[in-house]
């Protein structure tokens, strides 16, 4: 326990003197994050050296070892350096797939050589990578996945298209579902590859979101060769490590309203709305606020919890579904009662008063919550079978 | 503080499941409801509670308890939550011992905390005057004469108060209806010499009476606390009770849940069984997933309550918010995915959905704690 007082006291006064005044409010949203990767280029110098300092101390990736770049940290000290982080308003250092998604699987499946090229740069923010997953016959139905790689000795051939690759203009490399036994069932002849997107035969092609941003794009392949040593784990044995990153992604995805929120949603609605009698002059508005209030705090219990009955081993590996599940739901409910408070103060899309809109276009984003990383619908068969065994149909 | 089980609170968990399968499964309660029995709980039962010490868990142990927290108390209220059990476990052990165990009074302690240990003394709060849970409205009065003090007024819903030994009663003695100042808390005897007791049969056959005090006339040395100034007292008493009941919910949600779960894969209908259609799994999905979140709210409340006792309030507000919200839901499924005969009365369910009822309304419903904790939140 003392142990654990001393690392506070320690990491509140490292952070305290290390963390840029700048970094220390929260994030405006994906294009006020720091993703790294080659083409990156800072939007200040605060940016790059709150990176740089982070990744000095392996607190870009504080759970994983020394010796891949990360920190090293117990279950409780990431607890404790994350609470800090909160109480004095630090944002993170570096987000990335890499970190959220590849890391993990890299660290359970991949080979030594893999996990020594790639993971010291996701840590410190030096390659970027996209996941490229989906495809547009199969999106809920992943494992119906198309995209083919054909074994050409050292190397494999890889044919096809993704679609809704995130940030797939702006990574580096790519982590992909490709088919490499076209005959076995659809779950046994998948694979894992990774491959450089300036590899030739790669391109790709941007698709705008109702929100107006174009985050995510169509991705080609047109006889891109990958060499063997790219492959994770064992041919046509992906399938067990893209349901394994998939709950990396899931965990990450449900937690992501919890954690950008710096206050609270009653403060905003006064603010905006007004008080009569001490009360919001909405009062109906005042309960749905409440009552949100109420499920947002239980939920950021609830991922506490989880991360404590993980470290206990009581966790049930698909509880990233229910985190996924609740917090995207939990998140586009938020979004709702922030609209709602704004009135038609919240609907203006253009201009410097409201930052080109970006009240209302964090809103339109919010809706896909509940469908990038797998659907709400999905995340609830899974619970309904894997969790509560339910039958088949 | 983790937010699972310690290896010791999972013994007593099982300990008091074991108990309970026993002695008190819902036949048990049906038992009582059928007969009409006067008690309206099992007096050896409760004995049997004492020889585990059961009733002192929150006792210290220099008065013979067990010194545990409202964790481990919430344990129990789990438990008592899967089988139903009516027992004066909630109004005993956690109101009662909480006042008496906080009431800084040496002398209260000694007389009354042993006995509750041993299972010899039933003893019970009356608080709420109105149907709505609203303590600060208190308006039963306590009026001083000569070395005491004259209670006049009723109380609604109090806990096992057709059969208490002790009762402490809020009351007011200074101030108006709605002020918090001006509360003080008295104990008083049970039975001949107390209130007017009429039992009330409620719906989940589990036992409250209401009080009435027609110029009762009580000593000085009968007071809890302070003069006037009972108020931190009886919120910290009435937060016990608010996290205690939120942990028996959640035991009679999980208790319906599982079984409704279990229901969806035994029953066929159109060749197949009804845990098949998506419509049904989807749903009991989202329950599963509304009651794991309010597990983890009520377990943080507890140990809130364990580490800063006085500074609870707002995080247990929220668990007891959380689990009137997913505990009826719970028991609205767990009915409706049963079909008609969960509509029977010889069938449990529908007794799930009876005692969360209750368990919503006392100390304060869903709604009660969202608009404390929008006050408390500046809107
Ligand atoms: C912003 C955003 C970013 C994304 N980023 C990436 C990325 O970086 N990489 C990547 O690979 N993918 C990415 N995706 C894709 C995402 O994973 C898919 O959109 C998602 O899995 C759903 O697939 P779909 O769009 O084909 O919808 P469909 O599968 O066609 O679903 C349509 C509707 O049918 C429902 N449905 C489907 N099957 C069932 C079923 N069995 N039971 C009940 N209902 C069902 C769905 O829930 C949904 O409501 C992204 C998506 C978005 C919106």
């Amino acid at each position: 326990m003392s142990d654990l007082e001393t690392f506070r006291r320690e990491t509140r006064a490292w952070l305290e003197s290390n963390c840029p005044p700048e970094m220390r409010r929260a994030s405006q949203g994906e294009s006020d994050t720091c993703w790294g990767g080659r083409k990156w280029k800072f939007q200040s110098d605060a940016q790059r050296i709150w990176l740089e300092r982070m990744a000095e101390k392996g607190w870009t990736v504080p759970d994983w070892p020394r010796e891949y770049g990360g920190g090293g940290l117990s279950h409780d000290e990431v607890k404790i350096l994350r609470q800090e982080m909160r109480a004095l308003g630090c944002r993170s250092p570096l987000d990335s797939f890499g970190i959220w998604m590849l890391g993990p699987a890299l660290l359970k499946y991949g080979s030594d050589a893999q996990k020594r090229e790639h993971l010291p740069k996701i840590a410190r923010g030096e390659i970027r990578w996209c996941q490229g997953y989906s495809e547009p016959g199969s999106g809920s139905d992943l494992a119906s996945l198309q995209t083919r790689a054909v074994d050409h000795g050292d190397h494999y051939v890889v044919n096809g298209s993704k679609i809704w690759t995130s940030y797939a203009d702006k990574a580096d490399w790519i982590f992909c579902l490709v088919r490499t036994d076209p005959d076995a069932p659809k779950h046994e002849g998948i694979s894992f590859l990774l491959f450089d997107m300036e590899s030739q035969g790669v391109s790709t092609k941007p698709i705008t979101l109702i929100s107006g941003a174009s985050p995510f794009c169509q991705t080609f392949f047109d006889d891109v060769l990958v060499p063997k040593a790219n492959l994770v784990g064992e041919l046509n044995k992906g399938w067990t490590i893209a349901k394994y990153l998939l709950t990396h992604e899931r965990d990450m995805i449900g937690g992501m309203g919890q954690t950008s929120e710096s206050r609270s949603l009653g403060q905003t609605a006064a603010e905006s709305v007004g008080l009569e009698n001490g009360i919001l002059a909405d009062t109906v508005l005042r309960g749905q606020i409440a009552a949100y209030e109420i499920d947002a705090w239980a939920f950021r219990l609830m991922m506490e919890r989880a991360g404590d009955m993980a470290k206990a081993g009581q966790a049930h590996p698909a509880i990233s579904s229910l985190l996924k599940y609740y917090g995207t739901e939990l998140n586009k409910r938020r979004m709702e009662l922030v609209m709602s408070a704004g009135g038609t103060d919240a609907l203006e899309w253009e201009g410097a008063r409201t930052r080109d809109g970006s009240q209302v276009r964090a809103w339109l984003r919010s809706k896909a919550n509940s469908i990038e990383g797998g659907t709400s619908e999905v995340q609830l068969n899974i619970v309904a079978k894997r969790i509560l065994g339910l039958p088949d149909a | 503080m983790s937010l699972v089980l310690t290896s010791e609170q999972t013994m007593l968990r099982d300990s008091t499941r074991s108990l309970l399968v026993k002695s008190a499964p819902i036949s048990h309660l049906r038992r009582l409801r059928d007969e009409r029995d006067p008690v309206g709980f099992s007096r050896p039962l409760w004995k049997e509670f004492a020889a585990l010490g059961l009733p002192g868990i929150l006792v210290p142990q220099q008065y013979g308890g067990m010194g545990l927290g409202h964790v481990e108390a919430g344990i129990v209220m789990e438990e008592l939550g899967h089988t139903l059990a009516p027992s004066p476990f909630l109004s005993t052990a956690v109101l009662a011992a909480t006042a008496i165990a906080r009431g800084e009074n040496e002398a209260q302690k000694q007389e009354y905390l042993e006995r509750i240990v041993a299972g010899d003394l039933i003893a019970t709060v009356a608080i709420d005057e109105t149907g709505k849970h609203r303590p600060e409205k208190i308006a039963l009065s306590a009026a001083r004469s000569e070395n005491g003090f004259v209670l006049n007024g009723a109380k609604t819903m109090v806990l096992d108060g057709h059969v208490a030994d002790l009762l402490i009663v809020a009351a007011r003695t200074a101030g108006t209806p709605g002020e918090i100042r001006g509360i003080t808390l008295f104990l008083v005897n049970g039975g001949s010499g107390g209130p007017r007791a009429e039992r009330t049969v409620m719906v989940d056959s589990h036992n409250a009476a209401r009080l009435t005090f027609d110029n009762l006339k009580v000593p000085g040395s009968a007071v809890l606390g302070t003069v006037d100034g009972g108020w931190t007292l009886l919120d910290g008493v009435l937060n016990a009770g608010r996290a205690a009941t939120a942990a028996e919910m959640a035991g009679a949600s999980e208790e319906a849940f599982a079984r409704t779960v279990a229901y969806l894969k035994e029953r066929r209908q159109f060749g197949r069984l009804i845990g098949e259609f998506q419509a049904l799994q989807h749903r009991a999905a989202h329950l599963y997933c509304e009651l794991e979140v309010t597990r983890a709210a009520i377990l943080k409340a507890q140990q809130a309550l364990d580490e800063s006792f006085d500074k609870a309030g707002p995080i247990v507000a929220m668990a007891k918010a959380r689990a009137g919200k997913s505990a009826t839901l719970a028991v609205q499924e767990g009915v409706q995915m049963h079909g008609g005969i969960g509509m029977t009365d010889e069938f449990d369910i529908g007794l799930f959905m009876k005692r969360v009822r209750v368990m919503q309304e006392l100390f304060g419903d869903s709604n009660f704690h969202a608009d404390r904790l929008a006050r408390l939140g500046h809107y």
